[in-house]
């Protein structure tokens, strides 16, 4: 059953056409990544989706009811504005305090309920931003970059998280990110973008695919062979490691 | 001691508290959203509602809440196109002062009382004003109260406020409705040039005691009443213009708060 379908969008911002016959779905339960170039239209995909930006063309049909969680890129709280991490939470609806603890606690950020926003480190604002979109028991997770400006191991971490929830919700997750290898590997399907959809399909299908080689070159040749070479071998019976 | 109880500084004096508690749950905002120019300009422009209403010779306040009303939204409409906001803000802020005191000079009775317009006269504040002022503040406190978490998350990220079902450009505009009637209340008290002084100052001092949004709205109303009953106080005693001196005594209080936060290791 798809939670979301998306037609021939087209999306213009200033003037300029930063999408256009963007044709994708996604179905319940499924983790969609979106990777693309700087500038290719991954964030503005997801503004669409939530309805912050307005399309051009094209339909976006959400299930009706969907519930969506949303973690943006990063949250830009103005230093000027107190604001704990629980109070935060409850807006715009205020939630019980067990509501609370659990969806701290299920995206690792058990503990930080009494603390400043402004006083977080980047990681923990995105974990508080990921509970935060937990609330509401999401069937669509939408995560926009969100281990940008993280270090590889707390991106990693991440990630894991995420799978867990979605292991625990069942949710669909749609994604935009960087981080190829991690990504590629933790996705059931990737959608390449660059203004449209220039390839998708099975994460190996889309490495291969010549129009991501022509976007992301050779430069992550390394990260796609180590991706190659963890999924030659079957997961569930141990085996030799290939050399 | 006498002095101070006379009928027309009892008038000042609950005036002063009126502002204080009408502007502090918008001036809040207008530090966390950056609109400090937003103040200025809609604040500068209701010179000409007073020129207007003056020459039609309707009462102040159907003359100022129109022209605060129409700006606040040209002001919202000039930042939803993306000019840049603080160049914008700017232009229009000083256009409509410029505006408002060449439409001033036109109304013959206006000249003389120029002054009292620019920097308002709250020791002849009436029965009338007080009462529309009451009346404002409810109006205003019942506006923010209503759309407080919608407000809040709009300001704290857009795009959260949109997938949480709110609409940040609708909030935006009620926001901006509250403050040009804000302004067009105050505007006979404190006047034209410092209305956005009493909007941001005791906001901005209220911000190292406070670790919630809420706490931080009620500081700025114990700040702003303390600056307006002091300055008022100040200029009886050293017959000083009461407004600006209420704002000299509110820019103290920010120095201090911020100090005083400081040395506490808290954050400013």
């Amino acid at each position: 059953m798809n939670l979301l379908e998306i037609q021939g969008l087209a999306v213009r911002l200033d003037g300029r056409l930063v999408l256009h016959d963007v044709d994708m779905q996604v179905a319940a339960g499924e983790i969609v990544t979106i990777v693309g170039p700087n500038g290719s239209g991954k964030s503005t995909l997801l503004r669409t989706i939530i309805g912050a930006v307005r399309p051009e063309a094209g339909r976006v049909w959400l299930k009706p009811g969907l519930r969506i969680g949303y973690v943006p890129q990063k949250l830009r709280l103005e230093r000027t504005l107190p604001l704990s991490v629980r109070r935060f939470l409850d807006l715009p609806r205020r939630v019980g305090a067990r509501a609370a603890e659990e969806a701290l606690a299920k995206a690792g950020a058990a503990g930080l309920g009494g603390r400043q926003i402004a006083d977080l480190s980047g990681g923990q604002v995105q974990r508080v931003l990921l509970a935060r979109a937990l609330l509401n028991r999401p069937e669509l997770l939408l995560l926009d970059e969100a281990t940008q400006g993280l270090d590889q191991p707390a991106a990693a971490n991440f990630y894991t998280r995420i799978e867990e929830v979605r292991r625990e919700l069942g949710c669909a997750v749609l994604m935009v990110s960087h981080e190829l290898h991690v990504v590629m590997a933790a996705s059931d399907r990737v959608i390449c973008l660059n203004g449209h959809v220039c390839c998708a399909g099975r994460p190996e299908q889309v490495a291969d695919a010549p129009e991501y080689r022509a976007l992301f070159g050779a430069g992550t040749g390394g990260a796609l062979a180590l991706y190659r070479h963890e999924h030659t071998h079957s997961h569930d019976e141990p085996g030799e490691v290939p050399e | 001691m006498s002095l101070f109880l006379t009928p027309f500084l009892i008038r000042a004096a609950l005036a002063g508290l009126g502002v204080a508690l009408a502007t502090a749950p918008l001036g809040v905002f207008v530090v966390w959203r950056r609109m400090a120019y937003f103040g200025d300009a809609v604040s500068h422009g209701a010179l000409l509602g007073v020129a207007l209403a003056l020459a039609v010779q309707m009462p102040l306040l159907w003359g100022v809440l129109p022209v605060t009303l129409a700006l606040a939204l040209a002001v919202a409409a000039l930042a939803g196109r993306g000019v840049a906001a603080d160049t914008g803000l700017g232009v229009l802020a000083h256009g409509a002062l410029a505006l408002g005191l060449v439409a001033a000079s036109w109304i013959p009775g206006l000249r003389g009382d120029l002054m009292a317009y620019l920097f308002g006269d709250i020791l002849a504040v009436g029965t009338g004003d007080l009462i529309a002022l009451a009346t404002g503040v409810v109006v205003i406190w019942a506006i923010v109260r209503w759309r407080w978490p919608a407000l809040l998350l709009s300001t704290i990220d857009a795009d959260l406020a949109v997938a949480s079902g709110i609409r940040p450009a609708r909030e935006r505009l009620i926001l901006m409705a509250a403050l040009a009637l804000v302004v067009a209340l105050a505007l006979k008290i404190v006047g034209a040039l410092l209305i956005s002084a009493l909007l941001i100052i005791p906001a901005a001092s209220a911000r190292p005691w406070a670790r919630s949004p809420e706490r931080m709205v009620a500081v700025a109303i114990v700040l702003g009443a303390l600056s307006a009953l002091g300055g008022l106080a100040l200029a009886v005693l050293a017959d000083s213009p009461a407004a600006p001196t209420i704002v000299s005594v509110a820019v103290a209080l920010f120095a201090l708060s911020h100090m005083a936060g400081a040395l506490r290791g808290g954050r400013s």
